[in-house]
């Protein structure tokens, strides 16, 4: 094992599921790292593997049926060799996790207040009084107007907005130094999601903690992200800062991605260019390269594409590309084919 | 879209209408669900869903409600096709007035007027199998077609890209976006003249989103389609539509063609909306000049009053707040509800939210 530099690695990571119908490989060998106070976006489809990844680093997949292995090292302490109970010590406190549905991440049986006195209690050894008066400062701080009052409010009485903020205010009683945040604005309308988007944006500024934002939507990484990682079938495909991938992205599927979607701030084009096929099964992967059924230049490699898996290589400067081509194909292929329709 | 051959003396209703001209006609349409308490169950107040819209549709347009949760986008879908019926108003479809039809004179409209669903799991009858889901139209409606159901079924699976042979599979052995397409043939089954589409991409993947988007645009140009799309994704609005209607607590605060809605938008909200969409080029960030609305949107069983948009509008004044704003033409095709728009034309710079 060599001494980890970063403040979260993450190392050959793999999380299956054994089912009837055969093993589930949702995350198999992805490997990242991140420092304090730097944002990484997961981007993928669903049944990339993304959420799962998450779920995996926050060790609530521990007991249940999945099988991990690789590494997730936490400031040097390696999760996955951990017990269950060692890393529920962690868990709110070191590392936090938002969900997307705020309403079933909640227990409408308790108050907010309640809750995250809770979480905050079990970290600290504090009074109920205090724990609560540092509840209603964590609310104030997320921007819930009336927060004295609101404490005492249950779930169902907020709306999709607070409940959002209620959850991160929970998420960072303690002052967590990993943030997760698993399609933190999806469930929320637009408006809405700008002011949560600003807000993980502000409490992270505060707290320098690392934060992995995961989503689907390309827009919101662009808003966060330093670095992006693009995932596909459990794997990542494509890792590099924000400009790589939204200004020079490598990979096919990244290019079908970015092809997918209308872009409002751009002149509307009259027809968009989607990927073919569909994303692929977990249990029957395609051979090679995951992407090669759907992808319109897996001819240009004699077959490699079919046969042999291809590796995630840094083409330079940390932009990292798991694909066959040629650095002089994909070049030639971005100038021409795809950035001028983008 | 073809422009408009107007015909002076074509009567609408008595012939079918040309393309371009007008389909569908809502005036004053209105949908409160009373809300009953009590022993008596006594009516204690009205969730004003929709409120008083006015539009039209024209023939092979695409037309499009926006609106975030709660603004009455789906309730009005649900008003064209009379799955539920108007508390108040009216809608014209080809010149005929069906907004208290009963459900026997509903059901030969309904071959002309369909629906497409958002969720594609829970649109399918999960013990029904493809060409059952597919053909029930036709037995329905008791259509009888050269070559029998199946056939026709058949033709129907080939058109939105699905297989023939998928004919007596179940819905769960399909994706999410293979399932829209099953329900989009289903609604193609006896050539309706209008579709209401109810968020239909919004829960597939980004790269399914885009075939089936294009999907609907080829549907559309070859049968001739009339689109009704139900929709929060701008980009995707902006990217279908001929015109767009954006609502808020019920209302229609804007209608205007694509162009001039996304260029120069006039109602604040409208602003307000555009604006929050995240861009995904990382040069613009923290360059996005943002509108941050307050708060959240109040609540349709007790809105503002006036103006429903004033309480988080910044530039409310008085008048706002006491008299209604009704929806005026400002410019050609555009129409907007506010004492205060933007973008008048012959005022000054036009203020954009999105386009570079």
């Amino acid at each position: 094992m060599t001494e980890p530099n970063s403040f979260l690695e993450v190392r050959d990571l793999r999380t299956h599921f054994p089912t009837d119908d055969g093993l589930v490989k949702s995350v198999d060998g992805l490997s990242f790292s991140l420092d304090r106070g730097k944002t990484l976006g997961i981007v993928g489809e669903s049944g990339s593997g993304k959420s799962v990844t998450s779920l995996s680093i926050m060790g609530l997949h521990k007991g249940g049926s999945a099988r991990i292995s690789g590494e997730v090292l936490l400031d040097g302490q390696d999760l996955v060799s951990s017990s269950a109970e060692e890393v529920r010590l962690l868990r709110g406190k070191r590392m936090a996790m938002i969900f997307q549905d705020p309403l079933s991440a909640m227990h409408p049986y308790y108050t907010v207040g309640h809750q995250i006195i809770e979480a905050y209690r079990v970290h600290n050894k504090v009074t109920k009084a205090v724990a609560k008066k540092h509840a209603i400062e964590m609310l104030d701080r997320v921007g819930i107007p009336q927060p004295d009052k609101r404490v005492d409010a249950y779930p169902h009485q907020f709306s999709g907005g607070m409940r959002q903020r209620a959850m991160i205010a929970m998420a960072l009683s303690c002052d967590p130094d990993l943030l997760i945040a698993d399609e933190p604005t999806t469930a929320l309308d637009v408006t809405v999601q700008a002011q949560i988007l600003d807000l993980i944006r502000d409490l992270q500024r505060e707290f320098n903690s690392a934060v992995i934002i995961i989503t689907h939507d390309l827009g919101v990484v662009a808003e966060l992200a330093d670095d992006i990682q693009v995932m596909y079938a459990g794997r990542a495909i494509e890792y590099g800062t924000a400009e790589d991938i939204f200004d020079r992205p490598q990979h096919p599927y990244t290019w079908g991605l970015l092809g997918s979607m209308p872009r409002i701030d751009r002149e509307r084009t009259e027809r968009l260019i989607p990927i073919k096929g569909t994303p692929p099964s977990l249990i029957n992967v395609p051979s090679g390269c995951a992407f090669n059924p759907r992808c319109n230049y897996a001819s240009l490699n004699e077959g490699a594409s079919e046969t042999e898996r291809p590796e995630l290589l840094d083409i330079g400067a940390g932009h990292k590309v798991a694909c066959h081509l040629s650095p002089g194909q994909r070049q030639k292929i971005w100038e021409t084919d795809i950035k001028p329709k983008l | 879209m073809t422009t408009a051959d107007t015909d002076p003396t074509a009567v609408p209703g008595v012939v079918e209408p040309e393309m371009g001209e007008e389909l569908l006609s809502v005036t004053n349409l209105t949908k409160h669900f009373p809300i009953r308490r009590g022993l008596l169950q006594r009516q204690v107040g009205a969730v004003q869903a929709v409120d008083g819209l006015d539009f039209t549709v024209k023939k092979g347009e695409t037309f499009s409600l926006v609106g975030e949760s709660g603004c009455g986008k789906t309730t009005t879908g649900r008003l064209l096709t009379r799955l539920l019926e108007p508390t108040d108003g009216k809608i014209i479809f080809e010149g005929r007035d069906i907004s208290h039809l009963g459900d026997g004179k509903m059901r030969p409209l309904r071959r002309d007027v369909q629906m497409i669903f958002q969720d594609p799991y829970g649109s399918l009858n999960p013990r029904h199998t493809v060409g059952k889901i597919v053909g029930a139209p036709f037995r329905l409606q008791n259509v009888k077609t050269e070559g029998g159901t199946k056939k026709a079924v058949q033709e129907l699976l080939e058109l939105v890209g699905l297989s023939p042979e998928h004919y007596n599979r179940y819905p769960h052995e399909f994706s999410g976006g293979q399932r829209q397409r099953i329900g989009i043939a289903r609604t193609l089954a006896l050539r309706p003249k209008l579709i209401v589409a109810d968020e239909p991409v919004s829960a597939l993947d980004v790269s399914i989103q885009a075939q089936v988007v294009n999907l609907l645009e080829d549907l559309q140009d070859e049968f001739d389609l009339t689109y009704v799309m139900i929709a929060h994704d701008l980009s995707v609005v902006r990217h279908v539509s001929d015109r767009v209607a954006v609502m808020y607590l019920g209302k229609i605060v804007e209608i205007a063609d694509r162009v001039g809605l996304y260029e120069t938008p006039m109602h604040p909200y409208t602003l307000a909306l555009l604006s929050a969409v995240p861009i995904p080029d990382t040069k613009r960030r923290g360059k996005q000049e943002r509108i941050r609305l307050q708060g959240d949107v109040p609540s349709p069983i007790d809105p503002p009053p006036a103006c429903r948009f004033h309480t988080r509008c910044w530039k409310a004044q008085d008048i706002c707040k006491t008299v209604e704003p009704p929806l005026l033409q400002l410019a050609p095709g555009h129409q907007a509800a506010c004492h205060f728009p933007e973008n008048q034309p012959g005022g000054e710079a036009p203020k954009k939210a999105t386009a570079s």
